[in-house]
Formats: structure tokens, sequence, C-alpha cells
């Protein structure tokens, strides 16, 4: 990747959208992928689940993936039972799952490979970066078969193997998740509950477990009881790492996640974007109806979180109890925009206001911030959430929509354009292998600060275009 | 729980140094939990290094106290070897540590005692939050004491165990540092290896490792192998969390880091702060020289860092090497104060500008950042410079400041006064307990941007004692 040295080599240009510099290329852009921390996975890297059913594979994969697509490496879920429902489209029983099932065997073993060649097609056509590969992969043999499958394709493999012993903590499983299983529809709870407990027993017989001594060359996560011992070994590389530190952080005790913007602001009220303003009078009417709602949930040690800005803080105050203020909560720096209206930014940088409706996510402010940058300040705040238990966090309108996406996968697309108005609290409750979203009005009549994409997002567009979708303020 | 809800929220007022947002009672702000950093656990923590002798547990412990100290919570390491050393004044010989000498028994019991003495001195009085205690800790029975006494003072203990059987590292371990502690001032390389071997014998027939079953429910991560393997067992709490991954990510693989700025840029020679200018030719000659300088040093795969601002990036450029441009990295945001010369902030904001004299560490630019700030944005760039291994960082004054701190272990009072001129690079290389420093200036002259805190920092100060150690410009 050696630039050629010319008179020219230090004409840098800067792109429009995402503000990163590049260096000029024969008067055309360079094609330099721009984005606020540098991406570190070179080869893709394949995660192999390992453990009996009902150990939280999926459940962890999942998660995993979200976490890791909304940090922005794409990543993609394989789950084998899926493969497996296709192929053989009615489940009768447990008796599938037999290891002396010659058929059914043959049939599972089809199914992996057809996952595998996915997942192939997957990194090299899709532009993937890791994929997980959710199936038991309790055998030494199927681990095998993954590894040469691998290896002849340059993937790096890390495994993560889910061990638990605990008979409540794998019935509650099976109660979340499995009786509501596409193999189950047609039992009633006893009966599937006891089918689900032999197809255990069925993968008991062959279920040998990653060794120390045995697999020591291998890259791996061993999760003891749903994390309260970690065995880690030879982890590679940057996103490994990343994936044992979150894998660490997360945990599976029930609890909840508020959000909530700050009371309308004065600055909202005139419809400027940014600043540091305080509350109008309504914004302190929201604050006080928090503070109530907050009482009326009698909710269990629950911490109260902040960004640095005014408004956030005088609805916490509120609440009259302790909170902590977080800098990496301020809302986005709108740069050069910072305090104009819409109609302002129209009229005195209307390039940039196109761009912005191209790509919201990655469009930088001048002098300011995308939403991709946000993410990336966000992330210490989400991991810190995935630690806590119950949690208010008062924030602002790009922060909310970040963490919200976060918390419900949604796309980088969605992510900017994601319905977060004053006055309404958000409570997330995970549930099964997602998140359960209450969404309430505090019945404090506020501003509507939300400005849909435009149909027209042309540079050129007139003046009446661009400005179609912006909501009412004084 | 049970504070009186107020009936109208508290005042807030801006504090002027940190630009926080804080409550205020009869015209003076009131004590608050304000700023998150880290998160402020309310018990201290004793960290516990176990393992036997020449396992890289006063390493650890010494990298572990710099890496918390510098992102802000309070450190400090208790090397009991140490105490031992003023108590006994000469050593002899490894006779001292035979488990059947009852008067060195007496004595290094003492010492563990008088060291935790100065533990629980740190963590009640001295406004620690951490302390590491280091020392063999290698029987249960120690251990239970060191439990005992940390429950007593209300102090949650974390176990860190270094478990090493390779002799090479072992003996690399010993050279490095033991051939040079004061126990062998006056022996010979090989006297003192064949010492210091007996020495570990000592230890060995009583060393009782942490053991999954009977020690699972203490709070440890054992380190095998100097980091191939991992047991993490029982984290509590965000700061052991913390801790797990930084201890998961250093590495002692020889390697050096290379500190540079920019090379010179056009609002450098005005005497502006800030911004986003280009080299001077001044400027591009010092990356030309860079470039040099680098195929010189014939670095083994060396990965080359920038920030998101013109400046760094055109210096990279020169080098005709790949780069990963951070937007971390970016220079300290001076709000306001944005490309403006001294002069023009002493004029327009006196204030500001003396309380930044003050307090330089702390001291926040209106609608920018404080060195506190920078060194939050800082952290995930300092842990994968910890993963990597060759590495030149172009960077900013500000930043590299912060970077440098880090690896010299100075204080927050330091740090916005270290010396990193234009056209010099740091070659950091590892060595013992901590860091060489090689200063290579590359013999392109510059504009010099250091400036000295002045004598005067009173805010109601005359403008030429503010201007006192404003450096030349044009």
């Amino acid at each position: 990747m050696l630039y050629n040295m010319s008179s020219e080599q230090n004409e840098l240009t800067q792109t429009p959208l995402l503000k990163i510099w590049v260096p000029w290329v024969h008067s055309t852009l360079s094609r330099r992928r721009g984005s606020s921390v540098p991406q570190f996975t070179n080869s893709p890297t394949v995660i192999v689940m390992v453990g009996l059913p009902a150990r939280g594979k999926t459940y962890i994969s999942k998660k995993l993936a979200r976490y890791l697509n909304w940090i922005g490496v794409n990543t993609a879920v394989f789950n084998l039972g899926q493969y497996r429902r296709e192929a053989v489209q009615t489940y009768k029983n447990y008796e599938f799952f037999r290891p002396d099932n010659e058929e059914a065997m043959k049939i599972r073993r089809n199914c992996a490979s057809n996952a595998l060649t996915d997942i192939g097609a997957y990194f090299t056509k899709e532009q993937g970066q890791v994929a997980v590969f959710d199936a038991t992969n309790t055998t030494r043999e199927r681990r095998g078969l993954i590894l040469s499958f691998a290896k002849e394709k340059g993937y790096k493999v890390f495994f993560v193997e889910s061990v638990c012993d605990d008979p409540d903590i794998i019935e509650q499983n099976i109660m979340q998740v499995k009786l509501s299983s596409p193999d189950y529809e047609n039992c009633d709870k006893e009966e599937a509950l006891e089918d689900f407990l032999k197809r255990i027993e069925c993968y008991k017989m062959t279920y040998v477990p990653l060794d120390e001594e045995k697999d020591r060359h291998l890259s791996y996560i061993k999760i003891f009881n749903v994390g309260s011992r970690y065995l880690v070994n030879r982890v590679q590389d940057h996103i490994q790492s990343r994936i044992v530190y979150y894998l660490m952080n997360i945990h599976v005790t029930p609890r909840s996640i508020y959000l909530s913007r700050h009371g309308e602001s004065d600055l909202n009220l005139l419809g400027r974007i940014g600043g540091d303003s305080g509350l109008s009078t309504r914004g302190q009417m929201y604050a006080s109806a928090l503070a109530a709602f907050v009482q009326s949930q009698s909710i269990r040690d629950l911490k109260v979180w902040t960004s640095h800005m005014k408004r956030t803080i005088q609805t916490a105050e509120a609440l009259g109890v302790p909170y902590e203020q977080w800098k990496a909560l301020n809302e986005i720096d709108a740069g050069m925009c910072e305090e104009m209206t819409y109609e302002e930014i129209q009229d005195h940088h209307p390039e940039e206001f196109a761009l912005r409706d191209q790509d919201k996510y990655r469009y930088r402010y001048p002098k300011g911030e995308s939403y991709e940058d946000m993410v990336h300040r966000l992330e210490p705040v989400i991991m810190e959430l995935e630690r806590q238990e119950n949690v208010l966090v008062i924030c602002h309108q790009a922060v909310m929509r970040c963490l919200l996406a976060y918390f419900l996968d949604k796309s980088a697309d969605e992510l900017p354009y994601l319905r977060c108005p004053l006055h309404t609290v958000l409570k997330l409750t995970p549930v099964a292998y997602g998140c359960k979203v209450e969404s309430i009005f505090l019945n404090v009549q506020a501003v509507n600060t939300h400005r849909e994409k435009p149909p027209n997002v042309d540079i050129n567009r007139k003046t009446e275009d661009a400005l179609q979708t912006v909501p009412e303020h004084v | 729980k049970d504070m009186p809800m107020e009936t109208s929220p508290r005042e807030l007022t801006q504090n002027p140094l940190r630009k926080i947002w804080m409550p205020y009672k009869n015209g003076l702000p009131e004590k608050h939990i304000s700023q998150r950093k880290v998160c402020m656990t309310n018990c201290p923590t004793l960290i516990v290094m176990v393992g036997l002798p020449a396992r890289g547990k006063t390493y650890i412990s010494k990298k572990l106290t710099r890496y918390l100290n510098w992102i802000g919570v309070p450190t400090k390491e208790f090397n009991v070897g140490q105490y031992r050393r003023e108590c006994l004044k000469i050593y002899k010989n490894f006779e001292f540590f035979r488990p059947d000498n009852e008067e060195g028994l007496k004595i290094r019991r003492q010492c563990a005692l008088s060291a935790l003495n100065d533990v629980r001195q740190y963590l009640c009085m001295e406004g620690g939050q951490v302390a590491v205690f280091d020392a063999t800790n290698t029987t249960r029975e120690r251990r239970d004491t060191i439990t005992r006494f940390a429950e007593q003072n209300g102090f949650k203990v974390f176990f860190v165990e270094s478990v090493c059987e390779d002799p090479d590292v072992i003996a690399e371990n010993i050279v490095q540092v033991k051939l040079g502690s004061p126990d062998y001032i006056d022996c010979n390389t090989e006297e003192a290896v064949a010492d210091f071997m007996k020495r570990i014998k000592c230890y060995e027939n009583s060393y009782q490792p942490l053991d999954e079953g009977l020690d699972r429910e203490l709070s440890y991560i054992k380190i095998m192998d100097v980091g191939r393997r991992y047991l993490v067992n029982r984290v509590l709490d965000h700061i052991q969390s913390r801790i797990v991954y930084y201890l998961m990510n250093i590495h002692i693989t020889p390697r050096s880091i290379y500190l540079c700025r920019h090379g010179e840029s056009d609002l450098n020679v005005r005497g502006r702060i800030g911004g986003d200018s280009g080299l001077t030719s001044r400027g591009k000659e010092y990356a030309k020289s860079l470039g040099h300088f680098i195929q010189e040093q014939n670095i083994k795969d060396l990965k080359v860092w920038t920030s998101q601002m013109k400046r760094t990036i055109q210096t990279a450029e020169a080098l005709a090497v790949p780069y990963e441009q951070w937007k971390a990295l970016n220079e300290i945001d001076a709000g306001v104060c944005e490309e403006m010369m001294y002069e023009e902030i002493q004029e327009h904001f006196p204030l500001e500008f003396a309380l930044r004299d003050q307090d330089k560490y702390r001291y926040r630019y209106p609608k920018g950042e404080s060195y506190e700030d920078l060194v939050q944005r800082l952290e995930p760039v300092i842990m994968e410079l910890e993963r990597q291994e060759n590495v030149l960082v172009i960077c900013h004054q500000a930043v590299m400041r912060c970077l440098l701190a880090y690896f010299l272990d100075k204080s927050a009072e330091e740090l916005p006064y270290l010396k990193c001129p234009l056209h010099t690079v740091l070659k950091l290389t590892p060595v013992a307990y901590g860091c060489k420093v090689e200063s290579i200036f590359l013999n392109v002259e510059a504009v010099n941007t250091h400036r000295d805190k002045p004598e005067n920092v009173d805010i109601s100060r005359p403008t030429e004692e503010a201007l006192l150690t404003v450096p030349a410009h044009q």
C-alpha cells in the first residue's frame, strides 16, 4: 500500500461528508475508509460457540453480534438450529438428536457444512468481519472440522464455551426461550420440558469440553456458571480482546434501563440545535413529573446518570437523588452549526445541510461530530450499563438514539431517525433474546424536535424542499 | 433515598475552572459527586499480588499503579521487599528466606503487617482508592490474614496471581530486575543468580496457589505464562473489571513506541492555538526527515497512527507507509479560544487565562476540553498501544503530553508542562520497571510552542505578567 512520493505528496483534501483528510490521488479522492476509530479486523474472525443446549449460547451470540455491529464491526449469527429446521420441516421429538440416529446425523452434518459455506460467502461477498457460529459444537471432531475450514480460508477462530451445571439456571433458560421455540409449537409445557431435557442428555454423552491441555493452542474463553468464572486462552488480537471484555461485563440479572431526554429547554423552543441552555417552564414541569414517575416505579437501587450539560442536570436535580455526570453523554457537537436553527443552517451552509440528509449517520458537522463518532464516544457508557442493574439515563436526542439503537439492534441507517421525543421515558427490560420497550409519556406538552429525512436530498435542492420536514418552533 | 423532594429544583452554577454545572445554596456551590471519571467505588480496593519470586509481581504492580493513577484513580503500591530491606539493612543470602528460619519469619511477618498498616493509612486517611500489596503472599494463611484485615477495614480484595514455569522467562526476569536489586549490590552475576534461585526454592515448598475449589469465593485473576492464559473469578465491580481488561492487554515483548508531533504548522508559526491548518515548508521538511529517520531505524512491523487533523496526516503522508487515523488523537479542543493567540485570549478572556494557569490540568476551555478530559479520551489509545508492538504516534502537543505522562508516570500537576517540542521524536523503550526515553531532534528548526506557568496566576494580574512566558511568534 505504498503511495508514490510526488510533488503532490502533501496535498490533502477533506472528504465533505466525513470530514476526513485524505490524499489527492490523480485528482480523484482516495478510497481510504474514514472512521473515527481505526478498524482492527484484517482477517475475518469466526466465533464458535460451544456448549450443551440451554447454556445461553444463542443469547450470547445475539448479544455479541448486536454489540459488534453497533461499534461498527459487521457481524452475523449463523444458528445451526435454524438450518436444521429448514432441512427437517417438522420436529418430532428428541430422538432426532440421539447419537446413534444415522440419518439425523447425516442431516445435521450437512447443515453444518451449509452454514460454513454461508459464513464464507458472508465474508467474501457481504463484507462481513465477524461470523458467530451458534451451535453446540460439543465434539472435538466438529470443532476440528471448523478449524480446518477456517485455516484453509485464512480466518481466525475464537471459541466461546458456556459451561453450566446449575439446574435452576438451565430450567430458567428452557422456560424463557425453549418452550416458545418453533420446535415445541404444538406441545404443552410439561411435554416440551421433558423432551428438551432428554435432548440435552443426548448431547451429554458425546460432550468433550475445551481442554486446558489438549486445546492449549486454541483461542477461547470458557464462561462458567453465567459469569462467576472465566478461563481465557491465547487472545490473538484487538477484536478478540474487546469480545472477551464485553463477555466479562454482561450479566443476566433482571433489571430495567430507563432512557429519557432532559426536559424541554429554552433552545428547543426556539428550534435551535445544541448549546447549553436551561429548562423552559414546561421542562421544569417534566422534571417534577419524572421525579413522581421514578418514585411510583419503586425501583431498587436506581442509579441516575446525566450529561455535563445544564439541561440534563437541571432535570436530575428535581429527582432529589444522587446522580453521576458523564461528559460522554453530552449531545452531539454540531460544531459550526451550534445554536443555529435548521433554517439558518440551510441559509449559511446549504451543502452541509444536504450532505447530512444524504447520510445522517456518517455526516460530521464542520468542527463537530457525527453519529458514528458518538457511538464510539458512548461505548464506555454502554459497557457500564451492561455492568449495572437499574439505571435512569437522562440525556439528549442524538445520544438517546445511539443508546436505543444498541438495545434494539437498529442499523446505522435507522439510528439517526429513531423517535425520541421530549418528555417521554423509554423503559427497556431485557427479555428472552431481546428487549421489551415501554414508552411512557409523562403528560407534559413539549415542542417536537424530530426532523424526518426529506424526499429531496440533492445538494441543488430548493430551500423549501430542504426545510420541508423541519418541525415547528417559535 | 429518603431525601426530601425539593419544592423547586436547586439553582445551578457552572464551576469556572472545570465548567461543571453544580447546584448551589446560599450563593455557594454544594459539595456533590459531580464529574464521572472512573466509577468512584465507595469501598477502597486492596489488590493483593500472589506468586513465587521472579514471576513479574512487581512489574505488574508498578504498571497497574501507573495506569490507575493516570486514569485518575489514586493508587499506591506497597512492596514488602522494601520494608524488609529497611528493617534488615544488609541482605546476606537466601538463608534469610528459609522456611525454618524463625527469626527471618518473624521479621518478614512484621514487615507485612507494617506494610498493611501503611495501606490502611493510605486508603482511609490519605484519599487513596486502590492499594497494591506487592509480596509473594504464597500461603493461604498469609492471604487469610490479609482478607481479614481488609474485611475489618471495609476494603474490597482482588488477588492477582502470576504463575509461570518457563525457565527462560524466569531467567530473563532475574537478569532484568534482580541483579540490579540492592540485595545483590556486592555480588557478581553468577553468585546473584545462584542465590536467587535458592531463594525461590525456599518459597516453593509452602506455595499454595489460588485454588479453583477452595478459593471460589474470592475475587481474582490468575495470569499464566505471561498472559497466554487467564483465569478470572468473581469480578465484583467496575474497577476490578477495568483492572482485568488492562492486565489482559499488556505484554512484555520488547518493542519501542515513538511519539512525535506533526511538523510545524501555519498556525504554530503565528502563535495561534488549535485549528486545522497545514504544514509550513519547515514542517514539510521535518516530515521528510521523519521519513528518513524511520527508514534508518529499521523498525520491524511499524504501525503509524495519526489524528484526524490535517497537520498530522500531512506529516504521515511523507513517510509513504500505511497509517491509521484516530479521532481520539485530535488536539485538545480549545472551544471559544480556538485559533486565538495567547495575547488575544488574555485580551478577551483574562479570567479564563488566569484560571488555566491556576490549574492547567483540570481547566476546561469554555465549550472545549481540559487535559483531564483528554486523558479520558486517550484511554483507548493507551490500551491499544499496550496491545501493539512497534508504533509511531504522530500527534499534538497536549495529546503527546498526556501519552508521555502515562509512560513516564508523571503526575497531573507535571503533565501539562511536559516539554514536547516540535520536530523532536521521543523513542520510548520499556526497560526493567520503567521506560527508557531517547529524545531525537531531527535538525529542522521550528517555532517554540511551550508556554511555562507564569509566576503570577492571580485573576487580577496585569497583562504583562500574564503574557510573560508566551513564546515568540510572528
